[in-house]
């Protein structure tokens, strides 16, 4: 399989940058996703690798090979499609055949190609249909098929899993994941849904405007995002933001003051920063505590309850107007208008800077440098 | 509430009715002339009490018709071969291609059709003899296709259009040539609009008169409208009413067989244009 370099790549559609100079290294059988807002230039990008859209400056190259004006079909690369693009008048075998019978295979490969991957994605009694006699997930796994068959060196999937109802949506996440494992391949995937991002990537690139804002593995972007953005992306509901001030700045610690007058130590590299500061504290709602525990307490008037069941998001005004949002168990007894405490961990905080900057967390979390495996092998 | 129901459907009925009578009525009156002998003609009849086959027998008499019917369609089937084939790769550049100026030329095509075939007419003769092609069918395809080309190219500009871009990405990346894209990917998909714009095309070519008229001149150059304009009775005082129906008739029914074939196409054709916009 292979590697994918991108080195100040750029692009421009006339004369307006939607690129901005991406440097990015997609290692070799390593499944890389692509997240961000919309217009972030993700499936551009991701265009770009393909060959589908030229760079405008800038040097990219596919298994060492410098694939910059190279079309589509010389690099090596194969793409699942958002709308799975199947050709409409072909059957599923025709459809997965197409490529290779372009390519001038013969027969015999091709027809050997076709049912091997008609047999790993279990479509094999599908071949003679036609698309449009096919459900949503079957059509997706048809054109995955049509992408397997190419043997490429990189596999790049666009939003492949977006135009599935979510039941199904879960079920073809899985089978991804599973045939990631099976394929052992260099794999691109684009997607807005953050969940995709984090269960299916082995990297997250996380895109905003043309720029790369954080590359990571799912739990080092969880918990060392690099700045704002980024840490209010990843994670759902997002992250809490509470604009403060630095009132102390100690070796590896800043105190901060908290909605409701108290302070709190909370542990950051705070090299270069001056007491008085404006820093953004920010608190995932899964890591406040209703109640008193913690190293320091808010006080807040819920204003609106979501009940998922299996767990609870209490929305706060705490003091001072800000909101913030909680989560609690699904049997929480909380309701609207209720005066709440909420305890903040201060070991689970984040500290941004003026400029949306991370503050680098005093201890590593010790997930987050693992490269876990995704899904068992065998 | 009943009564106006059943007025309402009395009503619609008898405007279908109407419309009917008004287009079928013309076909219906030729055929039944061209079932009439000599005075027979000047009876009014529902049908013809005895009907007479010899107009249709004396059509291929006197003149070369079968001729005639064999130029207009080699010309009818050649206009809309070239002018498909033609329109299908020039739609695939204006719609699928970005490049500068796209747009006027998109105009200038439409603007072709705007000039009155009169307009163009000595023009297109010094072309034709130019060229070396008067009382020639060349002459005749190439000039026909002045008219068809800018609707099959608009039609099919328009429907190309419609298909989803990953398609055409997802035969790039399978290794596809522009020219494999059209004829292996796009083509069996554009079938209605083909059917659609290759029929009109062949209408608008069988039927043409005036271009046909100047450009050919002897009879075995004619094609069936000019060739019926140009039958003869016995005498310079005869108008033989019967022959001409009867031709009529007879280039009538292609057209009417070849609609008949592909009708269910062209309706989904028509709508497909009109619904995807």
């Amino acid at each position: 399989m292979a590697t994918v370099t991108l080195r100040g790549v750029r692009k421009s559609f006339g004369g307006m940058e939607i690129i901005h100079g991406v440097d990015l290294d997609i290692d070799d059988n390593e499944l890389t996703v692509f997240v961000g807002p919309s217009g972030c230039g993700k499936s551009t990008l991701l265009r770009l690798i393909a060959g589908l859209e030229d760079i405008t400056s800038g040097e990219m190259t596919i298994d060492g090979v410098r694939v910059n004006d190279l079309p589509p079909k010389e690099r090596g690369i194969s793409m699942v499609f958002q709308s799975y693009a199947l050709y409409p008048h072909m059957s599923v075998y025709d459809n997965m055949a197409f490529g290779l019978k372009l390519a001038n295979g013969s027969k015999d490969a091709i027809d050997a190609k076709v049912r091997e991957a008609a047999r790993i994605l279990q479509i094999e009694n599908l071949l003679t249909r036609k698309p449009r006699e096919l459900s949503g997930g079957q059509r997706q796994r048809v054109a995955i098929g049509r992408a397997i068959v190419r043997e490429p060196k990189v596999f790049l999937f666009d939003e492949p899993l977006s135009n599935l109802d979510a039941a199904l949506r879960v079920q073809m996440r899985i089978e991804l994941a599973k045939l990631k494992e099976d394929l052992s391949a260099t794999m691109v995937y684009v997607t807005h849904d953050q969940v995709e991002a984090m269960t299916l990537a082995n990297k997250i690139v996380v895109l905003r405007a043309g720029h790369v804002e954080q590359v990571g593995s799912p739990l080092e972007l969880y918990h060392h995002p690099r700045n704002l953005f980024v840490a209010g992306f990843i994670g759902s509901p997002k992250m809490n933001f509470l604009e403060t001030v630095a009132s102390d700045i100690g070796r590896d610690t800043a105190t901060v003051k908290i909605p409701g007058g108290g302070t709190m130590a909370v542990p950051a590299r705070t090299a270069g920063m001056a007491p008085g500061a404006k820093v953004t504290l920010g608190v995932r709602p899964e890591h406040l505590v209703p109640g008193e525990e913690g190293d320091s307490v808010m006080e807040g008037r819920v204003f609106v309850v979501e009940r998922l069941g299996g767990e609870t998001y209490c929305h706060v005004r705490v003091d001072g107007g800000q909101s913030v949002v909680i989560r609690t168990g699904g049997d929480s007894p909380v309701n609207p208008g209720e005066q709440v405490r909420i305890g903040v961990p201060a070991a689970t905080c984040h500290l941004f800077d003026r400029d949306g900057i991370a503050l680098d967390r005093v201890e590593r979390h010790p997930l987050a440098d693992l490269d876990m495996p995704r899904s068992a092998t065998g | 509430m009943q009564a106006r129901r059943i007025a309402g459907r009395v009503l619609f009925y008898l405007l279908a009715a109407a419309i009917i009578v008004y287009t079928v009525f013309p076909f219906y009156w030729a055929i039944v002339s061209s079932l009439k002998a000599g005075s027979a003609l000047f009876q009014v009849e529902f049908w013809p009490a005895n009907p007479a086959w010899d107009n249709y027998a004396g059509v291929f008499r006197g003149q070369p018709f079968a001729r005639n019917i064999l130029n207009s369609v080699v010309v009818s089937v050649a206009v809309v071969a070239l002018s498909l084939f033609l329109a299908l790769t020039a739609s695939y550049a204006l719609g699928r291609v970005q490049f500068r100026g796209r747009g006027t030329l998109l105009m200038v095509v439409l603007g072709v059709s705007m000039f009155p075939q009169v307009a163009v007419l000595s023009g297109m003769f010094e072309l034709i003899r130019w060229l070396g092609l008067y009382n020639n069918l060349m002459g005749l395809i190439l000039s026909y296709m002045i008219f068809t080309l800018p609707f099959t190219v608009w039609v099919l500009t328009t429907f190309m259009r419609e298909l989803p871009k990953e398609l055409e990405e997802a035969a790039i990346v399978d290794g596809a040539s522009p020219w494999v894209i059209i004829t292996r990917v796009f083509l069996p998909l554009m079938g209605p609009a083909l059917a659609t714009t290759g029929l009109l095309a062949f209408i608008a070519a069988w039927n043409e008169f005036l271009f046909a008229l100047t450009f050919t001149l002897s009879n075995d150059m004619r094609t069936v409208p000019v060739a019926i304009a140009l039958i003869t009775g016995t005498s310079q005082f005869e108008l033989p009413w019967g022959n001409i129906m009867a031709a009529s008739v007879i280039v009538t029914v292609p057209l009417l067989v070849l609609v008949m074939i592909f009708q269910r196409k062209i309706v989904s054709g028509l709508t497909a244009g009109a619904v995807k916009g």
